[in-house]
């Protein structure tokens, strides 16, 4: 049974996600995305006559089902079978984030850092609401995200995708390396 | 409810994303500080396992199940993709999480990254509500 419990691989965990790309195109003519589901939801709830928000959204209603699905897949594998151990990331990283006080590494994120009572926090808020907010606006702003242009994109072999995922990286290497440790620091 | 199957899907989706570490804050922080191989090496199985499967599709006229020509996907270029991407790469490396995460997380426990879901959701909202005063 411990094998259920286990974390897979990359070469395990990146074929099944490639393979995600054909299957939706043979199952139904669907192309990966997620970011598109947060604009269903605005389309959904709060259309406000926005111009980018007033389509047939019930028509593409498919991604939400997906993404309920990923939510699923993070029940069945983040909670009922969740790794006991912590992630094995590099000895480097968990040096790095020890400078910041940051002792409990358990878990998929460090609860120290994401939960209710740091939201209120500015270090919380900044993480939370302000870096979910930019994750947001930015996906919409670049047509897409890592599943849109990382995987789907770049199995197409679109260039414009590729300039979307070096573009993810270098703002993500930036800011990790340049404004991230002042946050962690607050 | 033809919609079922799409659900088993991100089923599967979200179980990879999960068990293969990726909706991690840890492991977006190990990958921005190039401190492990661990998430290149799902991007560099992933992209070229799809590319692989597109290629066959192309190569065999391959139909859809229902008997549709596959749609292949096509991006256009504009220079909001690379604003836009950079964005989300800042948030990206502070929420560990882009959107398909962001719903693993939440499935995974994570009660309080549904305040980050409703944060990317309102990005989304003032995108679409800023999209004419912002350069294409």
């Amino acid at each position: 049974m411990e094998i259920f419990y286990k974390p897979w691989p990359w070469y395990i965990a990146g074929p099944i996600i490639g393979f995600t790309v054909p299957l939706l195109l043979l199952i139904g003519n669907k192309k990966l995305g997620i970011s598109s589901t947060l604009r269903q939801i605005c389309a959904a709830c709060v259309p406000a006559n926005i111009s980018l928000f007033r389509y047939d959204w019930k028509k593409d209603s498919w991604n939400l089902f997906f993404a309920g699905g990923i939510a699923v897949g993070g029940f069945l594998g983040g909670y009922v079978f969740a790794n006991p151990d912590p992630v094995a990331i590099s000895q480097s990283t968990t040096a790095y984030l020890h400078s910041f006080g940051l002792t409990d590494l358990t878990g998929l994120m460090p609860s120290e850092l994401f939960n209710w009572s740091s939201l209120v926090t500015l270090k919380g808020f900044l993480m939370m609401v302000v870096g979910g907010f930019m994750v947001g606006f930015g996906t919409r702003y670049a047509k897409g995200c890592t599943s849109g242009h990382g995987i789907l994109g770049l199995s197409a072999l679109q260039w414009p995708s590729l300039i979307a995922t070096m573009s993810f990286f270098l703002g993500g290497i930036l800011f990790s390396h340049l404004v991230l440790p002042y946050i962690l620091s607050l | 409810m033809k919609n079922i199957k799409y659900l088993f899907i991100g089923v599967v989706f979200g179980l990879a994303l999960t068990k293969g570490e990726a909706i991690s804050w840890y492991r977006i922080q190990e990958m921005f500080r190039f401190e492990s191989f661990h998430m290149f090496g799902i991007f560099m199985t992933a992209i070229p396992t799809g590319a692989l499967f597109l290629f066959i599709i192309k190569k065999q006229k391959l139909n859809t199940f229902e008997g549709e020509v596959v749609d292949m996907p096509v991006k256009k270029y504009s220079h909001g993709i690379v604003i836009g991407s950079l964005i989300f790469g800042f948030g990206w490396a502070l929420t560990g999480a882009c959107p398909g995460p962001l719903y693993a997380q939440i499935g995974s426990g994570s009660w309080v990254t549904g305040v980050t879901l409703l944060s990317a959701i309102a990005g989304t909202w003032t995108y679409g509500l800023l999209q004419n005063k912002l350069p294409e």
